[in-house]
Protein backbone atom coordinates (compact mmCIF):
# COMPACT_ATOMS: atom_id res chain seq x y z
CA UNK A 1 0.00 0.00 0.00
CA UNK A 2 2.85 2.33 0.81
CA UNK A 3 4.17 1.90 -2.71
CA UNK A 4 0.87 2.74 -4.29
CA UNK A 5 0.69 5.86 -2.17
CA UNK A 6 4.19 6.81 -3.25
CA UNK A 7 3.38 6.32 -6.92
CA UNK A 8 0.22 8.31 -6.64
CA UNK A 9 2.24 11.01 -4.93
CA UNK A 10 4.66 10.99 -7.86
CA UNK A 11 1.85 11.46 -10.32
CA UNK A 12 0.37 14.29 -8.34
CA UNK A 13 3.71 16.04 -8.66
CA UNK A 14 4.85 15.44 -5.10
CA UNK A 15 8.61 15.07 -4.79
CA UNK A 16 9.84 11.48 -4.75
CA UNK A 17 13.60 10.92 -4.55
CA UNK A 18 14.89 9.68 -7.90
CA UNK A 19 16.63 6.34 -8.38
CA UNK A 20 14.87 4.89 -5.39
CA UNK A 21 14.48 1.16 -6.06
CA UNK A 22 10.83 0.41 -6.60
CA UNK A 23 8.86 -2.63 -7.61
CA UNK A 24 6.19 -2.13 -10.24
CA UNK A 25 2.66 -2.23 -8.88
CA UNK A 26 1.48 -4.28 -11.82
CA UNK A 27 3.50 -5.89 -14.53
CA UNK A 28 2.72 -4.11 -17.74
CA UNK A 29 3.61 -5.90 -20.91
CA UNK A 30 1.82 -7.51 -23.79
CA UNK A 31 0.32 -10.98 -23.64
CA UNK A 32 2.64 -13.68 -24.93
CA UNK A 33 0.94 -14.19 -28.33
CA UNK A 34 1.34 -10.47 -29.04
CA UNK A 35 4.97 -10.56 -27.91
CA UNK A 36 5.68 -13.62 -30.05
CA UNK A 37 4.00 -12.01 -33.04
CA UNK A 38 5.98 -8.76 -32.70
CA UNK A 39 9.28 -10.59 -32.20
CA UNK A 40 8.40 -12.76 -35.20
CA UNK A 41 7.72 -9.69 -37.38
CA UNK A 42 11.00 -8.05 -36.30
CA UNK A 43 13.11 -11.12 -36.89
CA UNK A 44 11.34 -11.83 -40.17
CA UNK A 45 11.81 -8.26 -41.42
CA UNK A 46 15.53 -8.29 -40.67
CA UNK A 47 15.96 -11.82 -42.03
CA UNK A 48 14.32 -10.80 -45.30
CA UNK A 49 16.06 -7.45 -45.74
CA UNK A 50 19.45 -7.96 -44.07
CA UNK A 51 20.32 -11.64 -43.55
CA UNK A 52 19.20 -12.79 -47.00
CA UNK A 53 21.35 -10.22 -48.87
CA UNK A 54 24.38 -11.09 -46.69
CA UNK A 55 23.95 -14.78 -47.44
CA UNK A 56 23.44 -14.19 -51.15
CA UNK A 57 26.72 -12.24 -51.44
CA UNK A 58 28.76 -15.13 -50.05
CA UNK A 59 26.81 -17.86 -51.87
CA UNK A 60 27.26 -16.09 -55.22
CA UNK A 61 30.93 -15.30 -54.52
CA UNK A 62 31.76 -18.95 -53.83
CA UNK A 63 29.38 -20.34 -56.49
CA UNK A 64 32.31 -21.69 -58.50
CA UNK A 65 34.51 -22.69 -55.60
CA UNK A 66 37.28 -21.15 -53.58
CA UNK A 67 39.80 -21.31 -56.45
CA UNK A 68 37.72 -19.13 -58.76
CA UNK A 69 36.95 -16.77 -55.87
CA UNK A 70 40.64 -16.21 -55.15
CA UNK A 71 41.48 -15.93 -58.86
CA UNK A 72 38.86 -13.18 -59.24
CA UNK A 73 40.39 -11.26 -56.35
CA UNK A 74 43.87 -11.56 -57.88
CA UNK A 75 42.74 -10.13 -61.21
CA UNK A 76 44.93 -7.07 -61.97
CA UNK A 77 41.93 -4.76 -62.38
CA UNK A 78 40.52 -5.98 -59.07
CA UNK A 79 43.87 -5.40 -57.38
CA UNK A 80 44.07 -1.92 -58.91
CA UNK A 81 40.58 -1.17 -57.58
CA UNK A 82 41.55 -2.39 -54.11
CA UNK A 83 44.69 -0.24 -54.22
CA UNK A 84 42.76 2.87 -55.29
CA UNK A 85 40.15 2.35 -52.58
CA UNK A 86 42.83 1.98 -49.90
CA UNK A 87 44.71 5.05 -51.18
CA UNK A 88 41.53 7.13 -51.22
CA UNK A 89 40.62 6.16 -47.67
CA UNK A 90 44.20 6.68 -46.49
CA UNK A 91 44.07 10.30 -47.69
CA UNK A 92 40.44 11.17 -46.98
CA UNK A 93 40.13 9.74 -43.45
CA UNK A 94 43.14 11.49 -41.78
CA UNK A 95 42.23 14.84 -43.38
CA UNK A 96 38.67 14.47 -42.12
CA UNK A 97 39.94 13.64 -38.62
CA UNK A 98 41.97 16.87 -38.50
CA UNK A 99 39.02 18.87 -39.83
CA UNK A 100 36.47 17.11 -37.61
CA UNK A 101 38.41 17.69 -34.40
CA UNK A 102 39.27 21.30 -35.31
CA UNK A 103 35.66 22.10 -36.23
CA UNK A 104 34.34 20.43 -33.06
CA UNK A 105 36.81 22.42 -30.91
CA UNK A 106 35.81 25.64 -32.66
CA UNK A 107 32.08 25.04 -32.26
CA UNK A 108 32.19 23.60 -28.73
CA UNK A 109 34.60 26.05 -27.11
CA UNK A 110 33.74 29.44 -28.57
CA UNK A 111 30.73 31.56 -29.39
CA UNK A 112 30.75 33.52 -32.62
CA UNK A 113 28.26 34.75 -35.21
CA UNK A 114 27.42 32.28 -37.98
CA UNK A 115 27.91 29.22 -35.81
CA UNK A 116 24.50 27.75 -36.68
CA UNK A 117 25.24 28.18 -40.36
CA UNK A 118 28.56 26.40 -39.86
CA UNK A 119 26.85 23.45 -38.18
CA UNK A 120 24.33 23.27 -41.02
CA UNK A 121 27.14 23.29 -43.60
CA UNK A 122 28.83 20.40 -41.80
CA UNK A 123 25.61 18.39 -42.03
CA UNK A 124 25.16 19.15 -45.73
CA UNK A 125 26.70 15.97 -47.21
CA UNK A 126 24.32 13.87 -45.12
CA UNK A 127 21.30 15.52 -46.62
CA UNK A 128 22.11 15.75 -50.31
CA UNK A 129 22.09 12.92 -52.80
CA UNK A 130 25.55 11.44 -53.44
CA UNK A 131 24.98 12.02 -57.15
CA UNK A 132 24.49 15.74 -56.56
CA UNK A 133 27.67 15.75 -54.44
CA UNK A 134 29.60 14.31 -57.37
CA UNK A 135 27.88 16.65 -59.79
CA UNK A 136 29.02 19.83 -58.02
CA UNK A 137 32.64 18.73 -58.54
CA UNK A 138 32.03 18.02 -62.22
CA UNK A 139 30.42 21.45 -62.64
CA UNK A 140 33.46 23.10 -61.05
CA UNK A 141 36.40 21.04 -62.29
CA UNK A 142 35.02 19.06 -65.27
CA UNK A 143 35.95 19.70 -68.92
CA UNK A 144 32.98 22.05 -69.36
CA UNK A 145 33.02 23.14 -65.74
CA UNK A 146 33.75 26.60 -64.39
CA UNK A 147 37.48 25.92 -63.92
CA UNK A 148 37.67 23.29 -66.70
CA UNK A 149 39.47 25.35 -69.39
CA UNK A 150 41.98 26.76 -66.90
CA UNK A 151 42.78 23.30 -65.51
CA UNK A 152 43.20 21.96 -69.04
CA UNK A 153 45.65 24.75 -69.91
CA UNK A 154 47.72 23.82 -66.88
CA UNK A 155 47.46 20.11 -67.60
CA UNK A 156 45.77 19.31 -64.31
CA UNK A 157 43.13 16.60 -64.37
CA UNK A 158 40.77 16.29 -61.43
CA UNK A 159 37.59 14.84 -62.90
CA UNK A 160 37.96 11.33 -64.37
CA UNK A 161 41.17 11.02 -62.32
CA UNK A 162 42.25 10.10 -58.81
CA UNK A 163 42.10 13.67 -57.34
CA UNK A 164 38.40 13.90 -58.19
CA UNK A 165 37.70 10.57 -56.53
CA UNK A 166 39.55 11.66 -53.41
CA UNK A 167 37.80 15.06 -53.33
CA UNK A 168 34.34 13.53 -53.74
CA UNK A 169 35.12 10.97 -51.03
CA UNK A 170 36.31 13.70 -48.65
CA UNK A 171 33.11 15.64 -49.29
CA UNK A 172 30.85 12.63 -48.65
CA UNK A 173 32.65 11.61 -45.44
CA UNK A 174 33.71 14.86 -43.74
CA UNK A 175 30.80 15.12 -41.29
CA UNK A 176 31.41 11.75 -39.57
CA UNK A 177 34.25 12.70 -37.19
CA UNK A 178 32.90 16.20 -36.45
CA UNK A 179 29.40 14.77 -35.76
CA UNK A 180 30.76 12.25 -33.25
CA UNK A 181 33.24 14.53 -31.47
CA UNK A 182 31.14 17.72 -31.24
CA UNK A 183 28.42 16.39 -28.86
CA UNK A 184 31.10 14.86 -26.64
CA UNK A 185 32.99 18.16 -26.34
CA UNK A 186 29.76 20.08 -25.71
CA UNK A 187 28.74 17.65 -23.00
CA UNK A 188 32.11 17.75 -21.26
CA UNK A 189 32.38 21.53 -21.08
CA UNK A 190 35.58 23.56 -20.69
CA UNK A 191 36.30 23.36 -16.97
CA UNK A 192 39.22 20.95 -17.14
CA UNK A 193 40.77 22.77 -20.10
CA UNK A 194 40.51 26.08 -18.28
CA UNK A 195 42.09 24.54 -15.17
CA UNK A 196 45.00 23.27 -17.28
CA UNK A 197 45.36 26.73 -18.81
CA UNK A 198 45.49 28.34 -15.36
CA UNK A 199 48.21 25.87 -14.41
CA UNK A 200 50.22 27.11 -17.38
CA UNK A 201 49.72 24.40 -20.00
CA UNK A 202 50.12 25.36 -23.64
CA UNK A 203 47.29 24.96 -26.17
CA UNK A 204 48.72 21.77 -27.72
CA UNK A 205 49.43 20.30 -24.30
CA UNK A 206 45.85 20.99 -23.19
CA UNK A 207 44.57 19.32 -26.32
CA UNK A 208 46.75 16.21 -26.15
CA UNK A 209 46.73 15.66 -22.39
CA UNK A 210 43.33 16.93 -21.31
CA UNK A 211 40.90 16.95 -24.23
CA UNK A 212 42.07 14.06 -26.40
CA UNK A 213 41.83 11.38 -23.67
CA UNK A 214 38.22 12.45 -23.10
CA UNK A 215 37.21 12.34 -26.75
CA UNK A 216 39.38 9.50 -28.09
CA UNK A 217 36.54 6.94 -28.33
CA UNK A 218 34.38 9.45 -30.14
CA UNK A 219 37.21 10.17 -32.58
CA UNK A 220 37.72 6.45 -33.17
CA UNK A 221 34.00 5.90 -33.67
CA UNK A 222 33.96 8.71 -36.24
CA UNK A 223 37.04 7.27 -37.97
CA UNK A 224 35.39 3.86 -38.30
CA UNK A 225 32.19 5.24 -39.80
CA UNK A 226 34.13 7.65 -42.02
CA UNK A 227 36.36 4.83 -43.28
CA UNK A 228 33.44 2.51 -44.03
CA UNK A 229 31.74 5.20 -46.08
CA UNK A 230 34.99 6.28 -47.79
CA UNK A 231 35.70 2.75 -48.97
CA UNK A 232 32.13 2.02 -49.98
CA UNK A 233 30.92 5.26 -51.57
CA UNK A 234 29.34 4.67 -54.96
CA UNK A 235 27.14 7.50 -56.24
CA UNK A 236 29.46 10.49 -55.84
CA UNK A 237 32.57 8.60 -56.91
CA UNK A 238 30.75 7.10 -59.87
CA UNK A 239 29.94 10.57 -61.21
CA UNK A 240 33.53 11.88 -61.02
CA UNK A 241 35.47 8.72 -61.84
CA UNK A 242 34.89 8.14 -65.55
CA UNK A 243 35.11 4.39 -64.90
CA UNK A 244 38.55 3.88 -66.42
CA UNK A 245 39.37 0.25 -65.74
CA UNK A 246 42.49 -0.34 -63.69
CA UNK A 247 42.92 3.42 -63.16
CA UNK A 248 39.89 5.18 -61.74
CA UNK A 249 37.75 2.30 -60.52
CA UNK A 250 37.33 1.88 -56.80
CA UNK A 251 36.06 -1.45 -55.44
CA UNK A 252 32.35 -0.48 -55.63
CA UNK A 253 32.76 0.80 -59.20
CA UNK A 254 34.63 -2.35 -60.24
CA UNK A 255 31.77 -4.37 -58.71
CA UNK A 256 29.35 -2.50 -60.98
CA UNK A 257 31.42 -3.04 -64.12
CA UNK A 258 31.86 -6.77 -63.48
CA UNK A 259 28.19 -7.15 -62.67
CA UNK A 260 27.11 -5.39 -65.85
CA UNK A 261 29.44 -7.67 -67.81
CA UNK A 262 27.70 -10.72 -66.30
CA UNK A 263 30.87 -11.68 -64.39
CA UNK A 264 28.71 -12.49 -61.38
CA UNK A 265 31.36 -14.39 -59.45
CA UNK A 266 33.88 -11.59 -59.96
CA UNK A 267 31.39 -8.91 -58.85
CA UNK A 268 30.32 -10.84 -55.76
CA UNK A 269 33.91 -11.79 -54.88
CA UNK A 270 34.83 -8.10 -54.65
CA UNK A 271 31.49 -7.36 -52.97
CA UNK A 272 32.33 -9.96 -50.32
CA UNK A 273 35.40 -7.89 -49.36
CA UNK A 274 33.13 -4.89 -48.79
CA UNK A 275 30.76 -7.12 -46.81
CA UNK A 276 33.67 -8.14 -44.56
CA UNK A 277 34.50 -4.44 -44.16
CA UNK A 278 30.89 -3.82 -43.08
CA UNK A 279 31.13 -6.66 -40.52
CA UNK A 280 34.42 -5.28 -39.18
CA UNK A 281 32.80 -1.84 -38.93
CA UNK A 282 29.83 -3.15 -36.96
CA UNK A 283 32.04 -5.15 -34.57
CA UNK A 284 34.34 -2.17 -33.98
CA UNK A 285 31.27 0.01 -33.42
CA UNK A 286 29.89 -2.38 -30.78
CA UNK A 287 33.27 -2.58 -29.01
CA UNK A 288 33.59 1.21 -28.90
CA UNK A 289 30.00 1.62 -27.71
CA UNK A 290 30.63 -0.75 -24.79
CA UNK A 291 33.87 1.12 -23.95
CA UNK A 292 32.05 4.44 -23.96
CA UNK A 293 29.44 3.06 -21.58
CA UNK A 294 32.13 1.75 -19.21
CA UNK A 295 33.97 5.05 -19.21
CA UNK A 296 30.96 7.06 -18.17
CA UNK B 1 13.75 31.38 -14.77
CA UNK B 2 12.84 27.73 -15.09
CA UNK B 3 16.09 27.13 -16.92
CA UNK B 4 18.27 28.00 -13.96
CA UNK B 5 18.03 24.50 -12.58
CA UNK B 6 18.22 22.78 -15.96
CA UNK B 7 21.40 21.13 -17.12
CA UNK B 8 24.12 23.52 -18.27
CA UNK B 9 24.27 21.71 -21.63
CA UNK B 10 20.71 22.74 -22.39
CA UNK B 11 21.62 26.37 -21.81
CA UNK B 12 24.70 26.15 -24.02
CA UNK B 13 22.87 24.49 -26.86
CA UNK B 14 20.68 27.53 -27.36
CA UNK B 15 22.15 29.65 -30.15
CA UNK B 16 23.14 33.09 -29.01
CA UNK B 17 24.48 35.92 -31.05
CA UNK B 18 27.71 37.71 -30.36
CA UNK B 19 31.26 36.64 -29.62
CA UNK B 20 32.61 34.76 -26.64
CA UNK B 21 36.10 33.56 -27.36
CA UNK B 22 37.20 33.43 -23.73
CA UNK B 23 40.66 32.43 -22.58
CA UNK B 24 41.08 29.00 -24.17
CA UNK B 25 43.67 29.09 -26.94
CA UNK B 26 43.02 27.75 -30.41
CA UNK B 27 40.27 29.99 -31.75
CA UNK B 28 42.40 31.32 -34.61
CA UNK B 29 43.90 28.02 -35.79
CA UNK B 30 40.66 26.00 -35.55
CA UNK B 31 38.71 28.77 -37.28
CA UNK B 32 41.38 28.83 -40.00
CA UNK B 33 41.41 25.07 -40.52
CA UNK B 34 37.62 24.80 -40.51
CA UNK B 35 36.97 27.68 -42.89
CA UNK B 36 39.77 26.73 -45.30
CA UNK B 37 38.62 23.14 -45.43
CA UNK B 38 34.96 24.01 -45.85
CA UNK B 39 35.80 26.54 -48.55
CA UNK B 40 37.87 24.07 -50.55
CA UNK B 41 35.59 21.08 -50.12
CA UNK B 42 32.13 22.62 -49.98
CA UNK B 43 31.87 26.31 -50.82
CA UNK B 44 33.99 26.47 -53.99
CA UNK B 45 32.33 23.42 -55.61
CA UNK B 46 28.91 24.70 -54.55
CA UNK B 47 29.79 28.00 -56.21
CA UNK B 48 30.16 26.00 -59.41
CA UNK B 49 26.60 24.83 -59.07
CA UNK B 50 25.39 28.36 -58.44
CA UNK B 51 27.32 29.74 -61.44
CA UNK B 52 26.01 26.99 -63.72
CA UNK B 53 22.47 27.56 -62.50
CA UNK B 54 22.83 31.28 -63.21
CA UNK B 55 23.64 30.41 -66.84
CA UNK B 56 20.24 28.76 -67.19
CA UNK B 57 17.41 30.84 -68.52
CA UNK B 58 14.16 30.52 -66.61
CA UNK B 59 12.37 28.94 -69.58
CA UNK B 60 15.14 26.35 -70.15
CA UNK B 61 15.14 25.58 -66.46
CA UNK B 62 11.39 25.14 -66.40
CA UNK B 63 11.38 23.02 -69.56
CA UNK B 64 14.00 20.65 -68.12
CA UNK B 65 12.38 20.19 -64.76
CA UNK B 66 8.81 19.88 -66.01
CA UNK B 67 9.32 17.54 -68.97
CA UNK B 68 7.40 14.25 -68.89
CA UNK B 69 10.55 12.19 -68.27
CA UNK B 70 11.59 14.42 -65.36
CA UNK B 71 8.08 14.32 -63.89
CA UNK B 72 8.14 10.50 -64.08
CA UNK B 73 11.42 10.43 -62.13
CA UNK B 74 9.94 12.63 -59.37
CA UNK B 75 7.04 10.23 -59.09
CA UNK B 76 9.36 7.22 -58.76
CA UNK B 77 11.86 8.92 -56.44
CA UNK B 78 9.50 10.77 -54.12
CA UNK B 79 6.59 8.29 -54.36
CA UNK B 80 8.86 5.28 -53.89
CA UNK B 81 10.66 6.91 -50.97
CA UNK B 82 7.30 7.75 -49.37
CA UNK B 83 6.06 4.14 -49.58
CA UNK B 84 9.41 2.80 -48.37
CA UNK B 85 9.44 5.26 -45.45
CA UNK B 86 5.88 4.28 -44.43
CA UNK B 87 6.84 0.58 -44.46
CA UNK B 88 10.00 1.40 -42.51
CA UNK B 89 8.00 3.46 -40.02
CA UNK B 90 5.62 0.57 -39.27
CA UNK B 91 8.13 -2.30 -39.26
CA UNK B 92 10.93 -0.17 -37.79
CA UNK B 93 8.64 0.80 -34.91
CA UNK B 94 7.93 -2.87 -34.20
CA UNK B 95 11.66 -3.69 -34.32
CA UNK B 96 12.45 -0.78 -31.98
CA UNK B 97 9.70 -1.90 -29.60
CA UNK B 98 10.83 -5.54 -29.46
CA UNK B 99 14.47 -4.52 -28.98
CA UNK B 100 13.63 -2.03 -26.25
CA UNK B 101 11.04 -4.07 -24.35
CA UNK B 102 11.44 -7.81 -24.84
CA UNK B 103 14.12 -10.34 -24.04
CA UNK B 104 14.62 -13.09 -26.59
CA UNK B 105 17.42 -15.28 -27.85
CA UNK B 106 19.46 -13.66 -30.59
CA UNK B 107 18.41 -10.15 -29.59
CA UNK B 108 22.00 -8.88 -29.61
CA UNK B 109 22.44 -10.12 -33.17
CA UNK B 110 19.18 -8.54 -34.33
CA UNK B 111 20.27 -5.27 -32.73
CA UNK B 112 23.61 -5.41 -34.56
CA UNK B 113 21.99 -6.30 -37.90
CA UNK B 114 19.88 -3.13 -37.79
CA UNK B 115 23.04 -1.08 -38.44
CA UNK B 116 24.24 -3.14 -41.40
CA UNK B 117 22.60 -0.95 -44.08
CA UNK B 118 24.62 2.00 -42.74
CA UNK B 119 27.89 0.07 -42.94
CA UNK B 120 27.34 -1.84 -46.17
CA UNK B 121 28.29 -0.10 -49.43
CA UNK B 122 25.15 0.49 -51.45
CA UNK B 123 26.53 -1.18 -54.57
CA UNK B 124 26.82 -4.45 -52.64
CA UNK B 125 23.26 -4.10 -51.37
CA UNK B 126 22.15 -3.41 -54.93
CA UNK B 127 23.65 -6.52 -56.52
CA UNK B 128 22.64 -8.73 -53.58
CA UNK B 129 18.99 -7.61 -53.68
CA UNK B 130 18.93 -7.95 -57.47
CA UNK B 131 20.30 -11.49 -57.22
CA UNK B 132 17.62 -12.41 -54.68
CA UNK B 133 14.67 -10.95 -56.58
CA UNK B 134 15.64 -11.62 -60.20
CA UNK B 135 13.82 -14.46 -61.94
CA UNK B 136 16.46 -17.07 -61.04
CA UNK B 137 16.94 -15.73 -57.53
CA UNK B 138 15.97 -17.25 -54.18
CA UNK B 139 12.76 -15.23 -53.90
CA UNK B 140 12.35 -14.11 -57.49
CA UNK B 141 12.03 -17.69 -58.72
CA UNK B 142 9.00 -18.12 -56.46
CA UNK B 143 7.46 -14.70 -57.10
CA UNK B 144 7.90 -14.27 -60.86
CA UNK B 145 5.71 -17.29 -61.80
CA UNK B 146 2.88 -15.60 -59.89
CA UNK B 147 3.33 -12.43 -61.89
CA UNK B 148 4.97 -10.55 -59.01
CA UNK B 149 7.92 -8.61 -60.42
CA UNK B 150 10.31 -6.95 -58.00
CA UNK B 151 13.68 -6.79 -59.76
CA UNK B 152 13.61 -4.44 -62.77
CA UNK B 153 10.21 -3.10 -61.67
CA UNK B 154 9.07 -0.19 -59.48
CA UNK B 155 8.72 -2.57 -56.52
CA UNK B 156 12.48 -3.16 -56.71
CA UNK B 157 13.11 0.57 -56.23
CA UNK B 158 10.99 0.42 -53.09
CA UNK B 159 12.77 -2.70 -51.80
CA UNK B 160 16.16 -0.98 -52.17
CA UNK B 161 14.82 2.16 -50.46
CA UNK B 162 13.47 0.06 -47.56
CA UNK B 163 16.91 -1.49 -47.16
CA UNK B 164 18.85 1.78 -47.03
CA UNK B 165 16.28 3.50 -44.77
CA UNK B 166 15.87 0.59 -42.35
CA UNK B 167 18.16 1.80 -39.53
CA UNK B 168 16.72 5.30 -39.24
CA UNK B 169 13.30 4.66 -37.69
CA UNK B 170 14.65 1.95 -35.36
CA UNK B 171 17.53 4.09 -34.14
CA UNK B 172 15.48 7.23 -33.55
CA UNK B 173 12.55 5.48 -31.81
CA UNK B 174 14.42 2.85 -29.75
CA UNK B 175 16.10 5.26 -27.26
CA UNK B 176 12.82 7.12 -26.71
CA UNK B 177 11.01 3.87 -25.88
CA UNK B 178 13.79 3.03 -23.43
CA UNK B 179 13.36 6.47 -21.86
CA UNK B 180 9.61 6.08 -21.32
CA UNK B 181 8.56 6.22 -17.70
CA UNK B 182 7.00 2.83 -16.93
CA UNK B 183 5.07 4.34 -14.01
CA UNK B 184 2.69 6.01 -16.44
CA UNK B 185 1.82 2.68 -18.01
CA UNK B 186 1.37 1.15 -14.59
CA UNK B 187 -0.91 3.98 -13.61
CA UNK B 188 -2.95 3.43 -16.77
CA UNK B 189 -3.24 -0.27 -15.96
CA UNK B 190 -4.18 0.41 -12.35
CA UNK B 191 -6.83 2.86 -13.48
CA UNK B 192 -8.37 0.11 -15.59
CA UNK B 193 -7.09 0.76 -19.11
CA UNK B 194 -6.62 -2.24 -21.33
CA UNK B 195 -3.16 -2.74 -22.80
CA UNK B 196 -4.40 -1.50 -26.19
CA UNK B 197 -5.91 1.63 -24.63
CA UNK B 198 -2.74 2.27 -22.63
CA UNK B 199 -0.68 1.93 -25.80
CA UNK B 200 -2.91 4.23 -27.85
CA UNK B 201 -3.45 6.94 -25.26
CA UNK B 202 -0.40 6.81 -23.00
CA UNK B 203 2.56 5.12 -24.68
CA UNK B 204 2.26 6.07 -28.33
CA UNK B 205 1.74 9.88 -28.18
CA UNK B 206 5.18 10.68 -26.72
CA UNK B 207 6.78 8.48 -29.38
CA UNK B 208 5.21 10.31 -32.32
CA UNK B 209 7.92 13.02 -32.71
CA UNK B 210 10.75 10.50 -32.83
CA UNK B 211 8.77 8.29 -35.19
CA UNK B 212 8.21 11.26 -37.48
CA UNK B 213 11.92 12.14 -37.34
CA UNK B 214 12.87 8.58 -38.26
CA UNK B 215 10.30 8.62 -41.04
CA UNK B 216 11.68 11.87 -42.45
CA UNK B 217 15.28 10.61 -42.28
CA UNK B 218 14.34 7.35 -44.02
CA UNK B 219 12.41 9.32 -46.65
CA UNK B 220 15.35 11.66 -47.29
CA UNK B 221 17.71 8.72 -47.58
CA UNK B 222 15.39 7.01 -50.06
CA UNK B 223 15.04 10.11 -52.24
CA UNK B 224 18.80 10.56 -52.53
CA UNK B 225 19.69 6.88 -52.88
CA UNK B 226 21.46 5.88 -56.08
CA UNK B 227 23.92 3.01 -55.60
CA UNK B 228 21.57 0.20 -54.73
CA UNK B 229 18.70 1.31 -56.97
CA UNK B 230 20.60 1.44 -60.26
CA UNK B 231 21.14 -2.31 -60.05
CA UNK B 232 17.69 -3.49 -59.06
CA UNK B 233 15.52 -0.99 -60.96
CA UNK B 234 16.53 -1.84 -64.53
CA UNK B 235 16.61 1.93 -65.16
CA UNK B 236 13.71 2.11 -67.60
CA UNK B 237 12.82 5.73 -68.45
CA UNK B 238 9.29 6.71 -67.40
CA UNK B 239 8.96 3.51 -65.38
CA UNK B 240 11.78 2.85 -62.92
CA UNK B 241 14.10 5.81 -63.50
CA UNK B 242 14.93 7.86 -60.38
CA UNK B 243 15.98 11.52 -60.28
CA UNK B 244 19.68 10.85 -59.44
CA UNK B 245 19.89 8.46 -62.39
CA UNK B 246 18.44 11.03 -64.78
CA UNK B 247 21.08 13.49 -63.53
CA UNK B 248 23.81 10.94 -64.29
CA UNK B 249 22.31 10.24 -67.72
CA UNK B 250 22.29 13.94 -68.55
CA UNK B 251 25.90 14.28 -67.35
CA UNK B 252 26.96 11.38 -69.56
CA UNK B 253 25.38 13.19 -72.51
CA UNK B 254 27.32 16.33 -71.49
CA UNK B 255 23.99 18.06 -70.82
CA UNK B 256 25.43 19.97 -67.86
CA UNK B 257 22.60 22.49 -67.77
CA UNK B 258 19.93 19.78 -67.64
CA UNK B 259 21.81 17.96 -64.87
CA UNK B 260 22.20 21.23 -62.96
CA UNK B 261 18.50 22.06 -63.21
CA UNK B 262 17.52 18.66 -61.81
CA UNK B 263 20.16 18.96 -59.09
CA UNK B 264 18.65 22.29 -58.06
CA UNK B 265 15.24 20.60 -57.73
CA UNK B 266 16.77 17.83 -55.60
CA UNK B 267 18.75 20.30 -53.47
CA UNK B 268 15.64 22.39 -52.81
CA UNK B 269 13.78 19.24 -51.79
CA UNK B 270 16.64 18.16 -49.51
CA UNK B 271 16.84 21.60 -47.96
CA UNK B 272 13.11 21.60 -47.14
CA UNK B 273 13.45 18.12 -45.67
CA UNK B 274 16.47 19.15 -43.59
CA UNK B 275 14.50 22.03 -42.12
CA UNK B 276 11.56 19.74 -41.42
CA UNK B 277 13.85 17.21 -39.70
CA UNK B 278 15.40 19.96 -37.55
CA UNK B 279 11.95 21.14 -36.48
CA UNK B 280 10.88 17.56 -35.72
CA UNK B 281 14.02 16.92 -33.71
CA UNK B 282 13.50 20.07 -31.68
CA UNK B 283 9.92 18.94 -31.06
CA UNK B 284 11.16 15.47 -30.13
CA UNK B 285 13.65 16.89 -27.59
CA UNK B 286 10.96 19.09 -26.10
CA UNK B 287 8.70 16.04 -25.78
CA UNK B 288 11.41 14.15 -23.96
CA UNK B 289 12.74 16.74 -21.58
CA UNK B 290 10.13 19.48 -21.44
Amino acid sequence: MAEVAEDTAAHLGVFVPPNEPRTPIVTVTETWPVRALLIGISVGFLALFVVLPIASVFVEAFAKGLGTYLAKLKDPDALAAIRLTLTTAAIAVPLNVVFGVAAAWLIAKYRFPGKTLLVTLIDLPFSISPVVSGLIYVLMFGGRGVLGPWLEDHDISIIFATPGIILATIFITFPFVAREVLPLMQEQGNDEEEAALTLGASGWRIFFQVTLPKIKWGVLYGVILCNARAMGEFGAVSVVSGHIRGRTNTIPLQVEILYNEYDTVGAFALASLLMLLAFATLVAKKVIESRQVHHR
Amino acid sequence: MTNASASPAAGRARPRVGWKVGSLPGFGPTLGVTLTYLSLIVLIPLAGLVLKTAELSWSDFWRTISGPRALATYRISFGGALIAAVINAVLGFIVAWTLARYKFRGKGLVDALVDLPLALPTAVAGIALTAIYSKNGWLGSHLEPHGIHIAFAPAGVIVAMIFVGLPFVVRTVQPVILDLDSQIEEAAAVLGATRAQAFRKVIFPPLIPSLMTGFALAFARGVGEYGSIVFISGNKPMETEIVPLLIVTKLEQYDYTGATALAVVMLSGSFLLLMLINVLQAWSRKGRHG
